[in-house]
């Protein structure tokens, strides 16, 4: 599969013109992506044009899954902007299968309404129709929801164009580096510092509602876990005892936080920390190193890397405890598990002759397929669709970004415009409308 | 375990009563340990035999010179090598005049990042429980890791990995 995959690789380069964009997005794509034509869209208001090109950005989304191929607007025979005028004669012999036409309606001073139909070329039939309102701020999302909805209807997974991404940055500053917790959309676009220091900074961890995110701080020389909402930026100190804090995960009721505490004798153990009071229950025992813990979305089990057997192995142990049991057996070296969020799936570090690389065991079946190339691949994250993945390859001495299809067809690299080692990626829930 | 840590303090004392800043202690002068009378000169023994021919045996005083502030691993081992254990045993002399060391962890940059913090997390406690057994008392010592996070050596060879695997003894009054 992936050899077919090398041969059909086609490199394509978007480079977003906004100036404040962190994110170049490379895009290798499948064989035969779906063409589709996504019509410029009407614009009734009072400016020459519309605050964002939408179609822009839709346009981009698709392409950018890697399963599309978008028709330039220089083929299309028709540019209707209302579904009663579209011509499914005209787009079944420009080649298209599907088409989208809308409108942007300016309604307020800063109010408008955007509103788009998606057609089936063949089936000459509408296949979804919305109308939504949006403010010059809120505009950008609302292009993502419309992307979202035209790709889950045509490809019947759920789209997640309009999630973010959490991920760290270090640059050299000086003699020090700088470090850098970054958040932004999926796509590289509204990337927001919200935590900085010259201390490492590790770890990052969504809560469950998406507003919150977890993090290991090394502030003064000492790790610690804090949890800051991402709105007020306020942070809180959750664990900073003697010794290692490390590898904070959110429980799915977001109540509780599973961590590695190390004590002064060092032996890295799994702990679950109720968030509000703060207590914790220890949930491994043994003198092995036992880290980098996560929920089951079931909330049964806790699944960690240990190396109890001698090298690093996930395991698994009942969140309210028991006896762990040894889950992958395929190799020397596979450490810091992630579920995917159906369930299914179990992405991790995969120790792949040599290479350290992003590996995903289908749960059922227990095959495991290698989906990343790299030499030092890490930190594998599920999107919230379970379908793709995200994780920190290298590039010369810098780490970037990629995402690949979970069934490992579909790659995309997203390098750091702004420089720097990026590193440890995090994908968002969906967020909640 | 008491008279170890006796003796070490005794020796620490002497060094600090010498007039040395507390990490570095300087290399006695080589050249006031030479013996006389092995360039030539002969004396007559009881038994009127000739001289002996001969040469120095150097001693190579653990405590001399400055204290190594950072020590290497090797891959995967978070085992003190042979060679560095007169470094910590120097470091635990120099505890027995009291003071307190952050023991430093580092892992090189392969595999996963929350790991790589256990394994420099093993090779701190290594050193720490070295410290211990030489009767440096437990509240002197504490322990971080920073995994992969603080690298000396940054690009992706042997040599980088080798530089990035070690523990950095830090010394607070």
């Amino acid at each position: 599969m992936l050899n077919k995959f090398k041969i059909a690789v086609g490199m394509l380069f978007i480079v977003s013109g906004a100036a404040h964009a962190e994110l170049v997005i490379d895009v290798q794509g499948v064989a035969q992506p779906t063409p589709v034509a996504i019509v410029p869209f009407g614009w009734e208001g009072d400016a020459a044009e519309m605050p964002l090109d939408v179609v822009k950005v839709i346009n981009d989304d698709l392409r950018r899954s890697g399963r599309f191929a978008p028709v330039g607007e220089e083929k299309m025979l028709q540019k209707p902007t209302d579904g009663a005028d579209v011509d499914f004669q005209d787009w079944s012999f420009v080649g298209v299968e599907a088409v989208v036409v809308g409108k942007v309606i300016q309604t307020g001073d800063n109010a408008y309404t955007l509103q788009f139909q998606l057609f089936d070329v063949f089936g000459r039939r509408q296949l979804v129709g919305y109308r939504m309102p949006a403010s010059r701020g809120t505009m950008r999302g609302a292009a993502h929801r419309i992307a979202d909805m035209i790709y889950e209807k045509l490809t019947g997974i759920k789209g997640v164009f309009g999630t973010k991404v959490a991920y760290v940055t270090a640059k050299r500053e000086g003699e020090g580096r700088l470090y850098s917790l970054i958040v932004s959309d999926q796509d590289g676009f509204n990337e927001h510092t919200i935590m900085e220091s010259a201390d490492p900074i590790m770890s990052p961890a969504w809560s469950p509602d998406s507003r919150q995110l977890a993090y290991v701080s090394f502030e003064g020389n000492q790790s610690s876990i804090f949890v800051q909402t991402l709105r007020t930026g306020n942070r809180f100190k959750v664990s900073s005892k003697p010794g290692i804090n490390g590898a904070p995960s959110f429980s799915p009721d977001g109540r509780k936080l599973v961590v590695t505490l190390g004590g002064v004798d060092g032996n890295l153990d799994i702990y679950v920390m109720d968030i509000n009071s703060r207590n914790t229950t220890r949930l491994t025992t043994h003198r092995a190193i036992d880290t980098e813990g996560t929920w089951s979305p079931d909330s049964r089990y806790i699944y960690f890397t240990s190396d109890r057997s001698g090298g690093p192995q996930v395991y698994r142990v009942s969140a309210n405890g028991g006896t762990p049991e040894r889950v992958t057996f395929e190799g020397s070296y596979n450490a810091r598990p992630r579920l995917s969020p159906d369930g299914k799936r179990l992405a991790m570090v995969h120790n792949d002759r040599g290479n350290y690389r992003i590996a995903v065991m289908n749960l059922e079946r227990k095959d495991l397929l290698v989906l990343s190339s790299g030499r030092q691949d890490e930190s594998p994250s599920f999107a919230p669709n379970s379908d793709i993945l995200i994780y920190a390859t290298r590039q010369g001495r810098d780490g970037v970004l990629e995402t690949v299809s979970a069934d490992g067809l579909i790659r995309q690299k997203m390098a750091s415009r702004a420089g720097g080692d990026v590193r440890e990626p995090v994908w968002s829930p969906f967020p909640r409308f | 375990m008491m008279s170890y840590y006796k003796l070490f303090a005794l020796a620490a004392a002497s060094f600090v009563l010498a007039g040395c800043s507390q990490n570095t202690i300087p290399d006695p002068d080589p050249t006031d340990t030479t013996y006389p009378g092995d360039a030539g000169a002969s004396t007559d023994g009881m038994d009127g035999s000739d001289t002996y021919g001969g040469e120095e045996i150097p001693w190579e005083d653990p405590s001399a010179g400055e204290l190594t502030m950072v020590i290497y691993f090797d891959f995967d081992s978070s085992e003190v090598r042979a060679a560095d254990q007169d470094v910590v045993s120097r470091h635990a002399m120099q505890l027995g005049s009291g003071g307190s060391v952050r023991l430093e962890g580092h892992a090189d940059e392969r595999g996963s990042r929350e790991y790589n913090i256990g394994l420099g997390e093993r090779r701190a406690q290594a050193v720490r429980q070295m410290l211990l057994i030489q009767g440096v008392s437990a509240d002197q010592i504490s322990t971080v890791s920073f995994g992969e996070e603080r690298p000396v050596g940054f690009g992706s060879s042997e040599a980088d990995y080798a530089q990035n695997r070690r523990v950095e003894f830090k010394y607070s009054n």
